[in-house]
């Protein structure tokens, strides 16, 4: 199939950046969306063009790392997907492609479509984690946990950092990513005695970042390739609450 | 209270304040429908007239209403403000956004939502409110027959104390009171005037199909048992009923009442 591309290009973090327009005229229905932009790059190469940068890692959608905006959505067109896990099946020859990089304030364009997410691993270093003393693994059952709860911590555990929440969101609000973390422990009694700490924690750290506030469109979840689900804000907005009145 | 300034200054605070003034606002809508309701009472206005000297002059009620414009004005510029706030987290738009595929549109336009029905209270208000406190209001003279219960209306120019002024005479209740009803009546015959507050009311239904059950989110308030619940009563109530009959209040004055 024929496909034509518009890239977004920028120089790196402080340049302006713009669109540049690419034709491939032999691009399998097969491949997944990376591999097309592999024979883009091997194609510019060839032309001693600079080969377009974006973010990728394991190619089977679990590093979270092959952030692109496509088509007004991030991961293109499927859902519950990601920018890897998207294959050229999805469009329709003679196509024209729109990719474009995350945009908002808390993750910078380093080049193309490559943009910083470091403000996430702030926001995890400042309480995504529970604090124990590292030593033997405690036997398996010592802490019974009922399966419910074990199953909702283990969705809200699902969130690969992608970046897509706050990609969709027109907020570009993070609150899904940080939800989701706070939830994966403070669901489980191990995450418990810092509960109120690291949702306080968490949130100021997103707030300095420059994240947006939430207006519940659920844009965030929708376009989740882990589909995390907004009950994760709902439970959020409780513990922020609680632990503001409540914590020390 | 350090918390709580902290707390304030949060994007989940400053969110949690929209939904608080959004839900009081929710029920003073119902309020306020309940009231204005009597407009289509069949008594030439008598139950609505009295109804509105009672708004005026209750002094809980007054004391009430100074908190609601408070609350109105404070739920509209903090939500302008978000939105401004929430620009800033993009200063790069995107080129192409296909905001349709995962979200609703009114949950993308509550600030437009929320503009158009400010517009409309401030029209409304200097419109009734306004006209009713400070501007020239005629004043009516019902004759409530005590036989047959039938009512008349007659134009009063004389001039009582205060809004109202009843009395008995003759076999006849005499209600004398300030005639909001005809200013009404009178305003609702510019058909201009009816489609704004269409308009309107189908900006607050929009408004509220997402903002009801948006607030709940905010606070908190999600549960499997009751989400759908909530969401119904966002839908049901304050996204159809409540401005059906609203809206219906202008056109049932410009279609039957002259
Ligand atoms: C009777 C009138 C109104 C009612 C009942 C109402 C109700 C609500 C409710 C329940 C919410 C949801 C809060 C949440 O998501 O937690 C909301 C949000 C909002 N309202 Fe209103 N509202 C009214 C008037 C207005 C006006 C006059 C404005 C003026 C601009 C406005 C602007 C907004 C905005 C921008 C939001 C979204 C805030 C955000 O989520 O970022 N509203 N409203
Ligand atoms: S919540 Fe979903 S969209 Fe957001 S970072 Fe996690 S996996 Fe990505
Ligand atoms: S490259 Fe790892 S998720 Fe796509």
């Amino acid at each position: 199939m024929k496909i034509t591309l518009k890239v977004w290009r920028q120089k790196n973090t402080k340049s302006k950046g713009q669109f540049e327009t690419y034709k491939l005229d032999h691009v399998s229905e097969d491949m997944s969306f990376l591999e097309m932009f592999d024979v883009l790059n091997e194609q510019l190469i060839n032309e001693g063009k600079e080969p377009v940068v974006f973010d990728h890692d394991c190619r089977e959608g679990i590093c979270g790392s092959c952030s692109m905006y496509i088509n007004g959505r991030p991961h293109g067109p499927k859902n519950a997907v990601t920018t890897c896990q998207l294959h050229m099946r999805s469009f329709k020859d003679g196509d024209i492609i729109v990719v474009e990089p995350w945009r908002a304030a808390a993750f910078p364009v380093l080049k193309d479509l490559s943009v910083d997410r470091s403000s996430f691993d702030r926001i995890m270093s400042a309480g995504g984690f529970v604090s124990v003393n590292t030593g033997n693994a405690q036997d398996a059952n010592s802490l019974p946990i009922g399966k419910d709860i074990a199953d909702e911590a283990f969705m809200s555990a699902a969130c690969i950092g992608c970046g897509a929440c706050v990609a969709a969101c027109k907020n570009a609000s993070a609150m899904l990513f940080v939800s989701a973390k706070v939830s994966q422990l403070s669901l489980l009694p191990q995450g418990q005695p810092e509960a109120k700490k690291r949702a306080i924690a968490m949130v100021n750290q997103m707030d300095a970042e420059g994240f947006g506030s939430c207006t519940n469109t659920g844009a965030c979840s929708a376009e989740c390739p882990k589909e995390i689900s907004l009950s994760n804000i709902a439970r959020l907005n409780r513990e922020y609450l609680s632990a503001s009145v409540a914590g020390e | 209270m350090n918390w709580l300034s902290s707390f304030l200054k949060s994007s989940i605070g400053k969110k949690l304040l929209m939904a608080l003034t959004g839900l009081f606002l929710c029920t003073f809508l119902v309020v306020h429908l309940t009231g204005n309701l009597q407009l289509f009472k069949n008594d030439s206005g008598l139950a609505f007239n009295e109804y509105a000297v009672f708004m005026t002059t209750n002094p809980l009620i007054k004391f009430t209403s100074y908190g609601l414009y408070a609350t109105i004005l404070f739920h509209a510029f903090w939500g302008i403000y978000l939105v401004y706030d929430n620009k800033k987290a993009r200063p790069v738009a995107y080129a192409q956004v296909d905001g349709k595929a995962n979200s609703g549109w009114a949950s993308r336009n509550m600030g437009l939502l929320g503009t158009i029905i400010l517009v409309f209270i401030v029209l409304h208000m200097t419109g009734f409110w306004a006209k009713y406190k400070f501007g020239e209001v005629p004043y009516t003279d019902y004759h409530v027959n005590l036989t047959d219960g039938e009512i008349t209306a007659y134009p009063y120019d004389g001039n009582i104390n205060g809004k109202i002024e009843k009395f008995t005479e003759q076999g006849f209740e005499r209600v004398i009171v300030k005639d909001l009803y005809a200013v009404v009546n009178d305003a609702f015959k510019n058909p201009y005037v009816v489609i704004f507050y269409v308009i309107a009311m189908l900006a607050l239904a929009f408004h509220l199909i997402h903002g009801f059950k948006s607030a709940f989110q905010t606070l908190g308030l999600n549960h499997k048992k009751y989400n759908q619940l909530i969401k119904n009563i966002g839908i049901g109530v304050f996204g159809i009923i409540v401005p059906i009959l609203f809206a219906a209040m202008p056109i049932y004055f410009l279609l039957f009442n002259h």
